[in-house]
């Protein structure tokens, strides 16, 4: 039950994006089309959760172990950095269709601070392994949920007459704030969650 | 010491990093509920965007094409990282505030785009001047942003109270508002612009 | 400049030494200092809590639970608890003074993550002659829960879930000490398995 908490938090309650404010720029950079935020959404969503587990290792292992929390944030840029290298190397040889479809995203990815956010707060808010895939997982889940609908929104926006100042850059984080007040909706949603299921 | 002059100006209007080249959203909009908030993210970034200009056009010869981006990173991280040890230490009020958007600076694409676009081709003075800025024209960015969603949310600026309680709108502390306040800047500057 | 496997190496580790030395620099001068300002702001905020200078012995205990982690500071003039929930942005962690008869004479609030000019009013929200006082009150016979919930505590404005988990530390903290429900056994059997801090 806890982990059908910490998912559906995750998805909607703090969304990422539209809560948290990570991983704003491909939220607006890659946006244009519903197509290539699906793709990014599902690129990120694997770098994440393998991200996760790599860096959670790293601190519980290494950095605590030898009292080196202070290289946190250095030790996490690196191996997301050089996971991202590999997770492209790996997937031109084994699957050059997934390659063909998320290849283009991955560069992008490094700079994407959802990653290394994700992956310091897991270790902040104290969670096991498990609790921290699942965060991971469904904090994936509720970015490229963001993208795909701000996505669709964008398409839309395209037909309309907007004022010339308004337009492109404005607009489009008009729309986001329209839609973050939408998600804000479900702020509460948790705690009715932790009465239900009897965790308060 | 005209070139200096050159490249600050550039930053602070027209290369300024929020409102024209668009860079650095995560924390222009996470850390601006306030005037205060906005501004020492907008100092801390000045900060490390500075040092590692300089760090960086002072290595640039040194640093091999093919591994110069890992270089770059570690050097940020590791200014990051001593800045965060440093507001840990000395201010820890603004250190709790800002939270996760102070580690979180190693991946302001602003400070690596700086880097790579500025610092790895220029001397160390005129990469100082980048710096400066850059740093200058996102630390007013956030100010203002900072400023304006914390007058419509509350009604102060600064803490100082303008008008009463009443006659915020709190959705503009809250996160909607940071994106509808950008929004509007960004038309505000497009329109002067013209 | 040319790369090539030998000049990438020495380039890299060069510039990874460099980085973790002066690193190691920086926390060695700074790592007492943060830990002296954590320790000054605990000092500070026992005497905070508890309204007066307390006798310069402490006697301190650590208390873990499933759940939380109790550290209780006691004095001949009460007892300081810290203590931490779970609010709308993250942990909260506050510091709250019992005075002997288990009447609440002071908190404040050490940790937290709350949005600015919402939930982080409540470093003074609930303190005296502020809306949500409840300096003074007693959790033995008052309603330690936000009216919302049927409590006798006016919530902060906006901010229901964080003046939930505010209270919830604060009543947490009581029954620790106080021991007023069944929970006491449940935890005394745990005390000793070493907490998550």
């Amino acid at each position: 039950m806890e982990y059908v908490l910490i998912f559906i938090t995750a998805i909607f309650v703090n969304n990422i994006v539209l809560a948290q404010f990570l991983g704003i720029c491909p939220f607006l950079g890659v946006s244009r089309k519903i197509g290539t935020a699906g793709g990014m959404g599902a690129a990120v969503t694997f770098v994440l959760v393998l991200a996760t587990i790599v860096t959670f290792l790293l601190q519980k292992y290494v950095l605590d172990p030898c009292g080196l929390g202070y290289l946190q944030t250095i030790a996490f840029i690196l191996v997301i950095a050089a996971l991202v290298q590999m997770v492209e190397i790996i997937l031109k040889k084994v699957s050059p269709s997934l390659y063909q479809a998320l290849g283009v995203f991955l560069p992008l990815i490094t700079t994407n601070c959802c990653i290394l956010g994700v992956a310091i707060l897991v270790i902040q808010k104290d969670y096991s392994m498990l609790q921290g895939v699942v965060y991971a997982f469904s904090t994936a889940l509720g970015f490229a949920l963001a993208m795909i609908v701000f996505a669709g929104l964008r398409e839309q926006l395209e037909f309309s007459k907007v004022p010339k100042a308004m337009r492109g850059m404005p607009i489009a984080l008009i729309t986001a704030g329209l839609l973050s007040m939408a998600f804000m909706g479900f702020s509460g949603v948790d705690g009715g969650l932790k009465t239900l299921f009897g965790l308060n | 010491m005209n070139n200096s002059i050159k490249y600050i100006w550039n930053g602070i209007v027209k290369e300024n990093p929020t409102f024209v080249l668009l860079l650095g959203m995560c924390p222009t909009l996470g850390t601006t509920s306030s005037a205060i908030n906005g501004m020492s993210m907008g100092l801390a970034t000045t900060f490390v965007l500075i040092l590692s200009n300089l760090i960086i056009s002072l290595i640039k010869d040194y640093v091999p094409d093919a591994v110069r981006i890992p270089c770059y990173v570690v050097v940020i991280a590791s200014l990051v990282t001593i800045l965060q040890m440093l507001m840990q230490a000395y201010v820890p009020d603004i250190y709790a505030t800002l939270g996760l958007f102070i580690p979180l600076i190693v991946v302001n694409c602003i400070i690596l785009g700086r880097a790579e676009a500025f610092a790895a081709k220029h001397g160390a003075v005129d990469s100082i001047c980048d710096g400066i800025g850059i740093g200058i024209g996102f630390t007013l960015a956030l100010t203002l942003l900072g400023g304006v969603r914390e007058f419509l949310g509350t009604g102060a600026v600064f803490g100082q109270v303008l008008q009463g309680e009443d006659f915020g709108m709190l959705m503009f502390v809250l996160a909607p508002g940071a994106f509808i306040a950008l929004g509007f800047l960004i038309a505000l500057v497009n329109k002067i612009k013209k | 400049m040319e790369s090539n496997l030998v000049n990438m190496v020495m380039v890299l580790c060069v510039i990874a030494v460099a980085a973790a030395l002066s690193l190691a620099i920086v926390n060695a001068i700074t790592s007492t200092q943060i830990a002296k300002i954590e320790k000054d702001n605990l000092e500070k905020g026992i005497k905070e809590v508890l309204g007066a200078n307390p006798e310069d012995s402490l006697d301190v205990e650590e208390i873990h639970d499933s759940t939380s982690t109790f550290v209780l500071y006691k004095t001949e003039i009460g007892i300081a608890v810290k203590t931490q929930s779970n609010g709308f942005g993250g942990p909260i962690e506050v510091l709250v003074g019992f005075a002997p008869d288990s009447t609440i004479c002071g908190y404040k609030i050490l940790k937290h993550s709350e949005t600015p000019g919402l939930g982080a009013k409540a470093g003074e929200w609930f303190q005296r002659g502020n809306k949500g006082d409840i300096i003074g009150k007693n959790p033995a016979n008052t309603s330690m829960t936000v009216s919302k919930d049927g409590g006798d505590i006016d919530a902060i404005t906006a901010s229901t879930i964080t003046s939930r988990a505010f209270l919830k530390a604060v009543m947490s903290a009581f029954d620790r000490i106080y021991g007023s429900t069944h929970e006491t056994s449940d935890a005394s059997t745990q005390e000793k398995k070493g907490g998550k801090q």
